[in-house]
C-alpha cells in the first residue's frame, strides 16, 4: 500500500491513511521506489528495498514493551510486576511475529499503548495539574488517539478507554468543593482541547496530508463521486472536456448522488425466479464498466434515427419524457408495480424490451431539481430526478447489496415516496456525442470536508461489506483468548519456509487464567470492602492497585475485545492483539499483588521475601523456556511438519487445531 | 363492630372502584368485536398453523422465540372449544372457515393486552406515586391505538407485555416488603412470583430477556446496597443471597427448561420443519425420517450399504449423490476438468445416493459373516451403488471452487491420472479412539489418504450440467472444522447381494430390520435451542419491516388487514400524541437527571432526598425499561417490525406520568402556574382522547372510511394507508 504514496496514485481501502502513510514515508526514505506490485502472498521481493519498511514496523512493535513496562510501573509501582509484563511481550511469540512484517498492527498498537501510557502518566500528575508534565502527558495522549484513529477504526476503542477515564476523572474534580467552578471550566477546557480539539486537527490534518499526496487517479476512483473524482490528475473527469448540455443520442453515464452511490448499471442476467418479473437485473455499480453506457432517448423516436449523422442535434430538456438504452444489450429502462428485490416497498426496476422497442413503462420524465420546465439540462452539474410516467415514481438507488445472483452489486428500485434524498438524484458523468463540440468545465471543487465525509462513507460501506461468505471458516473472537487457531503467514508444505502467526500458549493460557483470576480477587476485595473490613495500610495500598490500577487495564481488555463479538463483518485472529497487550499487563499486575498478599499473609519476613521473588523467578522462567520451545513459529521454520518428529516443532503441537 | 366491617370496606372500595373501572373499560377497549375480522390478519398466518400443528402433535420449530408463547395460544384454543382445524393458509387475504372458534382464539392475547391497564396502574402506586398518577398512566395505556391493535389478534406481544409488566409490578412490591418484612410469605410470594413471570416473559418471546436482565441489575444494585449495611450479619446477607438467586435465576431457568420439556412432549409426530434437524433429532420423531430408519442395523460394517447425509443441513439438507453424467470438458470460464462422473451433493432421496463401504483390501462388496464394523481411523472405499464407481479426488480444481479439489468418482481414461480413491473415515464426536461408526449418532469426517483433503460440501450450487445440485468439493486447507465436513450415515443396510443386478434391485427395496433410538431430553433441547437461535430465514426485507430508527417517531405503520370489498381496514399505528409526549417525557428526564446530578456533584440540592430517590428509583424501571427493550434493535440484523417497539413504549408511557407528577410537584411553585398547569393537563388529555377517537376506525376496523377521510387519516406521508383504486 505504500507504494501508492510513493506513486502518488489514488487508491482505496476501509483503513484510514495514517498507517500506510508512514509506511510508506519509512519506505521512501530507506530508498523504496514503489515498483514491487505486492500482489499476492508468497510473491518474492527479489531486488526491491523492503527493509526499511519492515524495521520500521519492527521498530514500532518493540517500543510496545518499554509503554507496557511503563504504564504497569506507574500503575502498581512495584518494578517486579511492570518486568512480568514486559517479559511476557517479549517473549511472545504472536507480537513478535505481527511486528515483524509491514502490516498495520505494529503502528496501531504503537499509538495505543502511547495513549495509554500517557493517559496513565497524566493520572499521576494530576496532584500538581496545569504543570509542564501534566501539559505535556495530557497532549501526547491526544496525539496518540490521533494516530490510534488514523491507522484503524479499531483505535476508536482506545478513544472510548481514554474518555471514560476523563470523565471519571472530572467527575471527580467536580465533587471536589475546594475547588472553585472556574477552577473546574480551566480543567475542561484543558482536556477539551488537549483530548478532543487536538486529535481532530491531527486527524483532519492527516487526511489532508492523504488527499494532497494522493493526486493522480488510481484503481479507487469509482467508489467515489463525480466532483471527487475530478480532482485527481488522469482520471476521464480531470480537466474534462464534454458537451455541455445533454442532448438526444448521447451516450452517458448516470451517478448517483448519494455518498458513494454507483454508476446506474444493467447486464445480461435476469432478475432470479420469485423476484419481481423475470427481467433483465438493474442495478447501479461502483466500478466504471462498459455496462454502466446509456444512450438517451426520444419517448418517441428510435435509436437508429438518432444516430443518422445527418439529422439535427436535439437537446434535452427539464420535463421531457425520454427513455434510457442500455448500450451493451439494447434495452430499455424500466418499472413496473412489483416488489422490488431488497426493499419491498419501492418498486423494481429492470431492462425490458428488444433492441430498444419496449412499451409504456420505460417513459420517464427527467427534471433538473430547482430548475424551471424548458431549459437544458447540463452535465455533471445538473442535478437530476427521473420520475416514472406510469406509475409516478423516482429512480433512486436504496444503498443495499443485493445478494450473490444480483453479483452484489447495489439495488436501485422505484421509490413511490416523494422525499427529495441524494439516494433519488442522479448526475450525468460522462457524456459522449460525436456531434457536439467538447468544452473544458472547471466547476467542481467540492470543499475539504465534502471530501473528508464522503471518504469516511465509502470506507465505512467497505467495513461492513467485508462479510463472510456461506461455509467458510472463518476465525470467532471465543477463539482467540484461548489461542485456538492461528494464522498462517507464509508456507504451507514442508519445504517452504514457514511462519505461523500464534500467541506463546504459554502465555496466552497464563493472561486467560489470569482474567479469572483477577476477577475473583477484585470482587472478593470490593466486597471485604464494602463490609468495612479494617485493612493495614500496606493491604490497603494494595487493594488500590488491584482495583483501581488493574480496573482501568480490565476496562482496556474489555473494550477492545468484547465489541468484536457483535462485528459481522470477517474477523482475524491478528485483532484480538490490542486486547492481548491489556492481558499481559493485568497478568503483570494481578499476579504481584497475589504474590505480595501471599508474602503479607505467610508474615514471617524471610519466607515472605523468598516466596514472593521465586514466584515472579519462577513465572518469567517458565516464559522464557516456553519462549525457547515456541520461538520457530515467529522466527520461521523449514522441514517437516510437527506431526513428523524429527520436526523442531515436535510434540508442541499441543491443540488440534494449529497448523505447523 | 360495625365500624370494624366499615373501615376496610370503604378502603378496599375506593382502590378497588378505580382499578375495576379501568380494568372494565379496557376489557370493552380489547374485547369489543373481537372476532370482527373473519380473516387472518398479519402473522395469524404463522401463529395459527403454529397452534394446529400444537392440536395435532406434530413438531415445528419458529426461529422466532421459544415456544411458550404458543403453547398459551393453542392452549386458549384447547380450552374454550377443540379447534382441530387446518388452518394451512398462506396468505393473509384468506378468510377462516366458519368452524374455526376465531374469538376463543384472539381472547388470551385480548385479555392480556386489558390486564396490562391496572397493571400500570399499580406500579405506579407501588413506586409511590400519586393515585391520579397512577390514574393518569392507566388511561394512556388503555387509550393507545398500537396496544390495542396489537391486543385484539392472535399474536403474542400483549402476551409478553403482560408478563413484563406483572415481572416489574412483582418485583415492586417485592422491593417494598424487603424493609419491613424480609422472608415473610408475602415476601417470598412476591420474589417467586417476581422469577416466575420473568420466565414467562422470556418464554414467549426472546425480547423478555432484556426486561429480565433489567431486574437482575435493579436487584443486584440493591443486594449490593446491603452488602454495605453493616446491622445485616454476614449469614442473612447469605440467606438473602440465596434467596434472590433461587427466585431469580434458578426458578426461571428451571422454568424455561420445563416449557421445551412441555414443548418435546406435546410434539412428537415428524412434521414439516424436520430437515432443519439432525438425523437423530429426526429418528426420534414419530413418523418420518424414524419410520425408514427404525430397524436398522446400528453399526457400519464393510459392505454397508449408507446413505450420507451432511451435517450442516444448509443451504438445505442433502445426501452424497453421485450420477452417470460427468463433468464437463471446459467449463465455461475456461478451465479444464478431470471429465469423469460427478458427485454431488442432493437434497432429495434417491437411489443414486447409496454408496458401499468397501475394504480396500478386498473386493467383496457384502457383509460377511459376522460384520466386521468400521472404527475410527480406518480406511475405506466408498463405491456408489448404481454406478459402482470409486468416490475420488485429485489436484484437479473443483468446479465452483478453484482453490479446493475436485470430487469425482473415478473412470480410468487411461491417461496416466491414477484412481486416489481411499479415505481414512474419522468420527468426530467419538467417546474413544477406537469408536465403531454407528448409524446416524456418528459424525463422520472423510480424510483423503493421499491429498489429506476432506470432503466438504462447498454451498454453491452447479450450473445446469450439473442440474443444480450442490457442489462437494475435497478441502486441502482444512481450516478447523465445520460442520459442511461432516457428514453422517442416515439410512444403512447390511447388502448382500454379490452381482450387480440383485444389487440395484437391493438398493431400491426399502431398509428393514429393528432397534430404536431415542435422544436424552437435554440433548434434543440443546439441539433445539440451538436451531432456534442460528436458523436464520432469507431475510429479506418485507413490505412493513422498518427500521429503528423510525420507531420512535412512528414513521411507520403496518397495514395488518383489508376489507376484500371496503374501505375498512387496520393499521397497526400508534397515538401519535402519546408517543410524541412520551418522547418529551423521556428527554425532560434526562436532561433533569443530569442537571439535579451535576448540582447535587456540588451540594446544591434542589428537592428533598426522598423525591430524589422516588425520582430515581422510576426512572431506573421506566427510562431503563425503555432502554433495554428499544436500544439493542440497532444491533440486531433481523427483520424488524413496528411492534417489536411496543414493550419499550409501554415504559415509555409509563414515564409521562411520572415527569408529570414530578413537575407539577417541584417545578410549579406559584399557585398560579399550578392551575396553568392543571388546565395544560386537561387540554392535553383531552386531545390525547380525541386523538384516539381519530384512530379508532383504522385500529377496529369499523366502521369502513371514505377515501377522503382515509387521506386525512395520513398524518405523515411515510405511512402506508391503503386507498382502494376506484
Amino acid at each position: 500500500m505504500g507504494s501508492y504514496y510513493i506513486n502518488r496514485t489514488f487508491f482505496f481501502d476501509v483503513h484510514p491513511p495514517l498507517g500506510k502513510m508512514l509506511i510508506g514515508l519509512a519506505g521512501y526514505l530507506s530508498g523504496y521506489d514503489g515498483t514491487f506490485p505486492f500482489q499476492k502472498p508468497g510473491d518474492r521481493y527479489e531486488h526491491h528495498n523492503y527493509v526499511g519498511m519492515r524495521g520500521f514496523c519492527a521498530f514500532l512493535g518493540s517500543c510496545l514493551v518499554p509503554f507496557a513496562y511503563l504504564t504497569v510501573l506507574e500503575l502498581s509501582k512495584s518494578l517486579p510486576a511492570a518486568l512480568l509484563t514486559a517479559f511476557i511481550l517479549i517473549f511472545d511469540t504472536g507480537c513478535i511475529t505481527l511486528s515483524q512484517y509491514i502490516l498495520l498492527d505494529p503502528i496501531l498498537m504503537f499509538f495505543l499503548m502511547g495513549a495509554v501510557l500517557g493517559m496513565v502518566k497524566c493520572n499521576t500528575c494530576a496532584d500538581r495539574p496545569f504543570s509542564i508534565s501534566w501539559w505535556f502527558w495530557l497532549s501526547l495522549t491526544g496525539v496518540n488517539l490521533a494516530g490510534a484513529m488514523g491507522v484503524k477504526f479499531v483505535g476508536l476503542f482506545v478513544v472510548l478507554l481514554v474518555g471514560l477515564n476523563t470523565i471519571c476523572d472530572l467527575w471527580d474534580l467536580l465533587g471536589n468543593l475546594s475547588l472553585s467552578l472556574v477552577m473546574f471550566g480551566k480543567h475542561l477546557l484543558a482536556r477539551v482541547l488537549c483530548l478532543i480539539v487536538l486529535p481532530l486537527a491531527l486527524y483532519t490534518a492527516m487526511f489532508a496530508v492523504h488527499f494532497a499526496v494522493l493526486n493522480k487517479s488510481g484503481p479507487g476512483d469509482g467508489f467515489f463521486s463525480s466532483a471527487f473524482q475530478s480532482q485527481l490528475i488522469g482520471n476521464n473527469l480531470h480537466n474534462v472536456s464534454v458537451p455541455e448540455h445533454l442532448a438526444y443520442g448521447s451516450v452517458v453515464t448516470m451517478k448517483n448522488l448519494r455518498m458513494a452511490g454507483g454508476y446506474l448499471h444493467s447486464h445480461w442476467h435476469l432478475y432470479p425466479e420469485g423476484v419481481g418479473a423475470r427481467q433483465q437485473q438493474v442495478t447501479a455499480y461502483l466500478h466504471k464498466d462498459l455496462n454502466n453506457l446509456w444512450i438517451i432517448k426520444k419517448h418517441d423516436s428510435n435509436t437508429a434515427d438518432l444516430l443518422d449523422p445527418s439529422s439535427p442535434v436535439e437537446f434535452v430538456q427539464h420535463g421531457d419524457i425520454i427513455r434510457l438504452e442500455h448500450k451493451e444489450t439494447s434495452r430499455n429502462l424500466h418499472s413496473h408495480q412489483h416488489e422490488a428485490p431488497l426493499t419491498r416497498k419501492h418498486f423494481q426496476v429492470t431492462g425490458y424490451g428488444i433492441n430498444g422497442t419496449g412499451d409504456t413503462n420505460d417513459f420517464w420524465r427527467i427534471e433538473v431539481m430547482g430548475r424551471k420546465t424548458g431549459k437544458l439540462i447540463k452535465v455533471l452539474r445538473s442535478r437530476i430526478r427521473l420520475t416514472h410516467m406510469a406509475t409516478g415514481c423516482i429512480l433512486g438507488s436504496s444503498g443495499k447489496t443485493l445478494p450473490k445472483w444480483g453479483w452484489e452489486q447495489v439495488e436501485v428500485t422505484c421509490t413511490p415516496y416523494l422525499k427529495e434524498t441524494p439516494n433519488s438524484l442522479w448526475n450525468v458523468e460522462d457524456h459522449i456525442n460525436p456531434k457536439l463540440p467538447n468544452i473544458s468545465l472547471d466547476v467542481l471543487k467540492p470543499s475539504f470536508v465534502e471530501i473528508l465525509l464522503e471518504s469516511h462513507m465509502v470506507m465505512i460501506r467497505g467495513n461492513s461489506g467485508l462479510k463472510p461468505k456461506d461455509n467458510e471458516v472463518t476465525s470467532k473472537p471465543w477463539h482467540w483468548p484461548i489461542n485456538y487457531q492461528g494464522l498462517r503467514f507464509s508456507g504451507v508444505n514442508e519445504t517452504d519456509y514457514r511462519v505461523y502467526l500464534l500467541g506463546n500458549p504459554v502465555i496466552w493460557w497464563l493472561n486467560l487464567v489470569t482474567i479469572g483470576l483477577y476477577l475473583l480477587m477484585a470482587i472478593s476485595t470490593t466486597v471485604a470492602l464494602k463490609r468495612g473490613v479494617q485493612l493495614t495500610p500496606e493491604l490497603k495500598e494494595l487493594s488500590q492497585v488491584l482495583l483501581h490500577g488493574g480496573g482501568q487495564i480490565m476496562l482496556g481488555w474489555l473494550l477492545h475485545y468484547l465489541p468484536f463479538f457483535m462485528m459481522s463483518r470477517v474477523l482475524y485472529f491478528h485483532h484480538y492483539f490490542p486486547a492481548m497487550l491489556f492481558s499481559s499487563m493485568l497478568t503483570g499486575i494481578t499476579w504481584d499483588t497475589l504474590l505480595k498478599f501471599c508474602a503479607r499473609f505467610l508474615s514471617s519476613s524471610t519466607t515472605a521475601g523468598n516466596v514472593y521473588g521465586g514466584g515472579i523467578l519462577v513465572l518469567v522462567l517458565l516464559i522464557m523456556y516456553s519462549f525457547y520451545l515456541f520461538h520457530p513459529l515467529s522466527y520461521g521454520m523449514i522441514g517437516p511438519m510437527a506431526s513428523d518428529p524429527n520436526s523442531p516443532m515436535a510434540g508442541l503441537r499441543w491443540m488440534e487445531s494449529w497448523e505447523f | 363492630m360495625l365500624g370494624f366491617l366499615k373501615n376496610p370496606v370503604v378502603v378496599t372500595a375506593e382502590i378497588n372502584m378505580n382499578l375495576l373501572a379501568l380494568t372494565v373499560l379496557a376489557l370493552i377497549s380489547r374485547l369489543r368485536g373481537l372476532s370482527y375480522p373473519r380473516a387472518v390478519v398479519f402473522d395469524e398466518v404463522y401463529y395459527g398453523q403454529f397452534v394446529s400443528l400444537y392440536m395435532k402433535r406434530i413438531f415445528f420449530v419458529d426461529d422466532s422465540g421459544p415456544p411458550f408463547g404458543h403453547m398459551l395460544l393453542a392452549l386458549g384454543g384447547r380450552l374454550l372449544c377443540s379447534f382441530q382445524i387446518d388452518v394451512l393458509l398462506l396468505s393473509p387475504i384468506l378468510e377462516y372457515s366458519l368452524n374455526v372458534p376465531v374469538w376463543s382464539l384472539r381472547l388470551l392475547p385480548a385479555l392480556a393486552g386489558a390486564l396490562c391497564v391496572p397493571l400500570a396502574y399499580q406500579i405506579l402506586v407501588e413506586m409511590h406515586f400519586s393515585h391520579c398518577a397512577a390514574l393518569g398512566a392507566a388511561l394512556l395505556i388503555l387509550l393507545e391505538n398500537s396496544l390495542i391493535t396489537q391486543s385484539r389478534f392472535m399474536l403474542l406481544e400483549s402476551i409478553l407485555i403482560f408478563f413484563i409488566l406483572l415481572a416489574v409490578l412483582c418485583f415492586l412490591k417485592f422491593h417494598n416488603s424487603q424493609s419491613y418484612s424480609a422472608f415473610s410469605s408475602s415476601w417470598w410470594f412476591w420474589l417467586l412470583l417476581t422469577g416466575v413471570a420473568c420466565a414467562c416473559a422470556v418464554g414467549v418471546k426472546y425480547m423478555g430477556l432484556f426486561t429480565y436482565m433489567l431486574l437482575l441489575v435493579i436487584a443486584g444494585l440493591h443486594f449490593w446496597h446491603m452488602i454495605g449495611d453493616h446491622n445485616l450479619s454476614n449469614v442473612s446477607l447469605m440467606c438473602h443471597f440465596l434467596a434472590r438467586g433461587l427466585a431469580l435465576i434458578i426458578i426461571p431457568v428451571t422454568m424455561y427448561l420445563s416449557f421445551f420439556y412441555v414443548h418435546l412432549a406435546l410434539l412428537y409426530r415428524s412434521g414439516p420443519h424436520d430437515q432443519i434437524m439432525t438425523s437423530a433429532f429426526q429418528a426420534s420423531l414419530e413418523g418420518g425420517l424414524a419410520r425408514i430408519t427404525q430397524g436398522q442395523p446400528l453399526e457400519v460394517a464393510y459392505g454397508s450399504q449408507i446413505t450420507l447425509r451432511n451435517v450442516l443441513g444448509k443451504p438445505m439438507q442433502c445426501w452424497l449423490h453421485s450420477h452417470k453424467n460427468t463433468y464437463p470438458i471446459r467449463y465455461d470460464n475456461g478451465r479444464g476438468s478431470s471429465h469423469q462422473q460427478q458427485v454431488t451433493c442432493y437434497p432429495f432421496k434417491d437411489v443414486n445416493n447409496w454408496w458401499i463401504v468397501k475394504d480396500p483390501g478386498m473386493q467383496q462388496l457384502v457383509v460377511s459373516n459376522p460384520p466386521r464394523p468400521v472404527r475410527h481411523g480406518h480406511i475405506v472405499q466408498l463405491v456408489h451403488g448404481i454406478t459402482t464407481r470409486y468416490l475420488n479426488t485429485h489436484d484437479v480444481a473443483a468446479p465452483l471452487s478453484p482453490h479446493a479439489q475436485e470430487v469425482s468418482c473415478y473412470i480410468d481414461y487411461n491417461i496416466s491420472m491414477p484412481a486416489q480413491n481411499l479415505w481414512r473415515v474419522e468420527i468426530v464426536n467419538r467417546e474413544s479412539d477406537t469408536d465403531v461408526w454407528k448409524t446416524i449418532l456418528s459424525e463422520v469426517r472423510f480424510v483423503h489418504v493421499n491429498t489429506s483433503a476432506v470432503l466438504k460440501l462447498s454451498g454453491a450450487s452447479l450450473p445446469e450440467w450439473g442440474y443444480r445440485q450442490l457442489e462437494v468439493v475435497g478441502e486441502k486447507l482444512s481450516k478447523g472444522f465445520h460442520q459442511s465436513m461432516v457428514w453422517n450415515v442416515e439410512e444403512h443396510r447390511y447388502g448382500k447381494s454379490q452381482e450387480q443386478k440383485e444389487r440395484e434391485v437391493e438398493l431400491h427395496s426399502p431398509t428393514q430390520m429393528d432397534i430404536s433410538k431415542n435422544l436424552s431430553f437435554m440433548a434434543k433441547f440443546a439441539e433445539l435451542q440451538w436451531k432456534i437461535l442460528t436458523l436464520k430465514n432469507e431475510d429479506t426485507e418485507h413490505k412493513y419491516s422498518s427500521s429503528a430508527v423510525d420507531w420512535i417517531t412512528m414513521d411507520t405503520n403496518i397495514a395488518y388487514w383489508l376489507h376484500p370489498t371496503s374501505g375498512a381496514q387496520i393499521h397497526l399505528i400508534g397515538n401519535v400524541l402519546t408517543w410524541a409526549s412520551a418522547n418529551v417525557a423521556a428527554l425532560i428526564y434526562v436532561c433533569l437527571s443530569l442537571w439535579y446530578l451535576v448540582r447535587r456533584r456540588r451540594r446544591i440540592y434542589d428537592v428533598p432526598e426522598d423525591a430524589w430517590q422516588l425520582w430515581v428509583s422510576a426512572g431506573r424501571i421506566c427510562v431503563g425499561g425503555w432502554a433495554v427493550n428499544y436500544l439493542p434493535f440497532f444491533l440486531m440484523e433481523k427483520t424488524l417490525f413496528l411492534y417489536h417497539y411496543l414493550p419499550a413504549l409501554t415504559f415509555q408511557i409509563l414515564l409521562i406520568p411520572v415527569v408529570l407528577q414530578h413537575l407539577s410537584d417541584h417545578l410549579c411553585r406559584s399557585l398560579l402556574s399550578k392551575s396553568m398547569f392543571s388546565a395544560f393537563l386537561v387540554a392535553w388529555f383531552s386531545s390525547v382522547y380525541l386523538v384516539y377517537c381519530t384512530f379508532s376506525p383504522v385500529t377496529y376496523g369499523d366502521p369502513s372510511l371514505s377515501v377522503a377521510e382515509l387521506k386525512d387519516l395520513r398524518w405523515k406521508d411515510s405511512w402506508n394507508i391503503l386507498i382502494r383504486k376506484q
